[in-house]
Formats: C-alpha cells, structure tokens, sequence
C-alpha cells in the first residue's frame, strides 16, 4: 500500500464492477484448469491413454467443446418431479451459489482480496456448508429413490466431515491469533522459526496432523474417491444428479470442480503461506511495506500453490476405492474428531508456553 | 432528530430484510408441504442472519448462518426425507388446535414490547458506535463471562448425553 492502490482511484461502481468479474474468473479459472490438467490429462496419463486430442492442440480445446455440448442439451424436469420443478431448478444454483459465496473471503495479494472480512475462515467454514442444503433438496426434490439415498448419504457425509474440518483449522487460529484469511498469511511470511526467516513459518510445519485432517475433510466435503458414497456411481448412478441434463448438470460440475479450486486456495492460505513469499527475501516487515507487484504476482503464486494441493486430491481419487458408508462415519467420528481435538489442546500449551 | 443522525441505507436494508422474514415466516405455517416449509425456515433464519450483519455484528451472523443454516436446518431436511418427505401437497399438516397458538403469540409480542420500552425507551444507539471485534467478544466470554459459560457448555453436554441415553435401546 505504499504507492498507488487500484482500490482508491475507481469509483464504487466500478470497484464493485471489478470484483464481480474478478470473483467470476476466481471462480471459473480454477474450475477450468483442473478439469483440463487433471480430470482429462492426469486420469489419462494414470490410465494410460491419451484423453481429449482431437479439439485444439493436445485437446485444449475440449473444455469449450463439452461446455457448448451441455448448453444446448435440452433442459429435463423428469415427469414425477413435475410438482416440485422449482425446486428442482434452485437446487443447483445454491450449490453454485455456496461457491461464489466461499470465494469472497479468498485474498489474492497485499490489496487484492474482495472482502476484508474480520471472521474470514469462520465465513469460509460456514457458507461452504450451505451447499449441503442444495445437494439434500435436489436429492429429494429429483422424486427417484437413488437420488434420494445419494442426497442423504450426501448430507451425513458433509455434516460428519465438516466437525474435523472447522477442528482442524482451530489448530491454525489459535497458533495466527486472528481468524482474518489476510492476517493470517501475513502471519505465516513475516514469521520465521526459531529466528531463521528464510521460509517464513508456514503452519504446515508446526500444524501438519491439522493439515492433514483439513485435506482428508476437504476430500470428504468434495465427495471425491475414496468418500464418493453419495455419487457412488456404479451403484446409485451419481446419486443426487442423476437426473440432472444440460446446464443444470454443468452448473453442478462446475460446482464440484470450482469448490475444489477454492477449498485448496484456502488450504494454502492456512497452511502453505497463501499469495506471499517470505517478507524477509525482500525486506519487508509487515502488510504495508509489501511492494505492489505483489498484487500480480500474489494471485499466480496462490494459484500455483492450489494446483499443487488439488494435485494431490486428483491424485488420491484417481488411485483408491471407495470406502463403506459405516467405515467412512467411523473414519470421521472416532478417528479425525479426537485427533483435532488433541490438537487443539497441544497447540493451546504451545500457545501459552511460548 | 437531524437528518445525518437517520442510517437510510441501513433502515431500508432493514425493511426489506425484515418484509422478507416476515412473509417466509407465515409461509412456513401456511405451506402444504414439509419441505417447503422447512425451506421457508431457512430464508427466515438467513434472513436473521443478514439483520445481524446490518448491526455489524458479524461474529453473531456468521454463527447464525454456521448453526442454523448449515446444522440445524441440514439435521432437519435429513430427518424428515428419512421419515415422511412426500412429494407434493400434504393434507392434515394443519394441527387443529392451531388458534391456541395466537394469543401465545400476542401475548409473547405484548412481553418483548414492553420490555424494550421499559429497557430503552427512547434510547437510540449512535450512529457511529463502537464495534466490538471478535478478539473483544472472546476476552469477555473467557474473562469476566467465564462461569456462565462453563454452565451453558455444561448444559448442552447434559443435553448431549441425555439425548444418546434416550436413543440407544442397548
């Protein structure tokens, strides 16, 4: 903030203008990178084929290609949830909705972040579980009896899974001292570990059980293998979208995929330094000597940062099975539940005895 | 009262909200069907939520949305598709003796009105107040609030365990 700030010279309109587009490409960017990289290319590579080739070099087109093709599919409200169309059309749009919302939180540099928010990760942990509620009512509003389990095995899933994540991150506030996302990457680059500030104090270091927890959480939130229960699709035909067609569908994908972008933006922010490098490479002590190129840099090494995270999710749903619906609860309840639980109460006496 | 001292933006953001609330609310009686219902519950409480955040109590509002919106409410959609979550328009959802209901109501309206003109009166809070910070919020629970706290946390773990005796049979 030490020279000009794009923020102060725009008027309201036209900030609020830009932070819908931006939100728009945060959002939609993501998304359509990890389909490309990792849902067609990765998954090929592991099973040994070539995926997309045809359209664009190396099948870089396809995603343009598939977007155009669920465009003009047509729009299907089966014939026995007729009585409940509308809320068969919402269900959708909430789960998107809950995207966009978990979005807003995310800072990208030193000044490029839509919202300031004091409660950042609580916000985060909180609008991220409202995507339950669009997933239940298009499980139960669809009136097919696999849509409705895959709904409900959704629901307890997401609610099992959420305890450890919201636990998990406990672990990273207590140690930040605030729960604003910003403060909290400033606090990892401007800190240094026993005196040496050459990498910062990433909390991957001291926090890792709690890292390790939020990825298994995140697996489980994204109902990817191995906690695919609810979309489980050799046995209930993707669940709760079965009988979603056209862009309804491709509003649930992009949903999928776009809150898997977000979720490991916010895990590197948590725990891997978010858009920073480590003030003391430049000199810089706190947010406001931080030099404004990092207003562009900060968002690619964010962005860098998350598809190394998202790597590893692809990796793991590309390479297990699935787990059983009684294992999974199991998983959650007695194993990841206690676990964070002692972690909080290890990272309180660190706390207070340093 | 000057004209400066009137939050515009913010009293009609109120209105709106509070229009809103106010019609999910009688929907939620009104409907015909469990899930719509418990649908309408849900833009009631969001809509607590956003007054919440109008009084820049943004602590509160994130609460809200995390308890009622993402646990209570998915707890309560999860319960009723379990048992009985017809598709469509429901007879006899209408308990018979709902009437009794009304002077309840009056009378409970009646209690918070006094209340507050008891407690207030013509008190207006100042336009620019100061805000309290979620770091301000948690010094007081853990400093000066510390025993009702262990006795509200007491409460509900009675509550939890109560609830596991009463649904085990084994």
């Amino acid at each position: 903030m030490n020279t000009v700030i794009i923020s102060t010279e725009l008027a309201y309109w036209a900030q609020s203008l830009l932070r819908v587009l931006g939100g728009l490409v945060a959002v939609l960017l993501p998304a359509g990178t990890i389909v490309y990289i990792f849902l067609f290319k990765m998954m090929s590579f592991m099973q040994s084929r070539l995926g997309p080739m045809e359209a664009g070099p190396y099948g870089s087109m396809q995603l343009f290609a598939e977007v155009g093709k669920w465009l003009q599919k047509e729009d299907i409200v089966p014939a026995a949830a007729q009585a409940e169309a509308r809320i068969f059309k919402m269900a959708p749009l909430i789960v998107l909705a809950s995207t966009f919302l978990l979005v807003v939180v995310v800072p990208f540099g030193p000044d490029a972040w839509f919202t300031d928010f004091e409660t950042g990760i609580f916000y985060a942990l909180a609008v991220g579980s409202v995507s339950v509620l669009g997933i239940l009512i298009a499980g139960w509003s669809s009136a097919n009896k696999y849509s409705l389990l895959g709904g409900l095995r959704a629901a307890g899933q997401l609610i099992a899974y959420e305890l450890p994540m919201v636990l998990a991150v406990v672990g990273v506030v207590i140690q930040a001292g605030t729960m604003n996302l910003q403060q909290i990457v400033v606090a990892q680059n401007a800190g240094s570990i026993f005196g040496w500030d050459g990498v910062g104090n990433p909390y991957i270091l001291t926090q890792f059980v709690a890292f390790l927890i939020f990825m298994i959480a995140v697996q489980a939130e994204l109902t990817q293998t191995p906690f695919d229960m609810p979309i489980a699709e050799s046995e209930l035909v993707s669940g709760y979208m079965t009988e979603y067609s056209g862009f309804r569908f491709l509003i649930f994908f992009i949903g999928e995929f776009a809150t898997a972008g977000v979720f490991a933006m916010i895990a590197s922010i948590l725990f891997l330094g978010g858009w920073g490098v480590p003030f003391a490479w430049f000199g810089w002590t706190d947010i406001n000597s931080v030099d404004n190129w990092m207003n562009v840099a900060g968002p690619l090494i964010l962005f860098t940062k998350m598809l190394v995270l998202v790597f590893f999710i692809m990796w793991i749903r590309f390479s297990s099975p699935r787990f059983r619906e009684d294992q999974l609860q199991r998983f959650a309840w007695k194993i990841l539940i206690p676990i964070s639980l002692i972690n909080i109460m290890v990272t309180a006496v660190f706390k207070v005895a340093f | 009262m000057i004209a400066s001292d009137v939050l515009v933006a913010q009293n009609v953001g109120f209105a709106i909200i509070a229009a809103l609330m106010i019609f999910g609310a009688l929907r939620v009686v009104t409907t015909n069907n469990v899930v719509h219902a418990a649908l309408w519950l849900v833009v009631v409480l969001a809509g607590a939520a956003a007054q919440y955040i109008l009084l820049a109590a943004e602590f509160v509002a994130v609460t809200q949305v995390m308890v009622y919106i993402g646990a209570v409410m998915v707890l309560f959609l999860f319960g009723t598709m379990l048992t009985r979550a017809r598709i469509g328009a429901e007879k006899d959802l209408n308990n018979k003796n709902w009437y009794i209901g009304l002077p309840v109501a009056g009378l409970l309206l009646v209690t918070i009105l006094i209340a507050l003109k008891d407690g207030f009166g013509d008190e207006k809070m100042p336009a620019d107040a100061d805000l309290f910070t979620v770091a301000q919020v948690s010094d007081l629970i853990f400093g000066p609030y510390l025993l009702p706290f262990w006795a509200l946390s007491f409460l509900l773990l009675a509550a939890v365990i109560g609830a596991i005796v009463l649904a085990r049979r084994d």
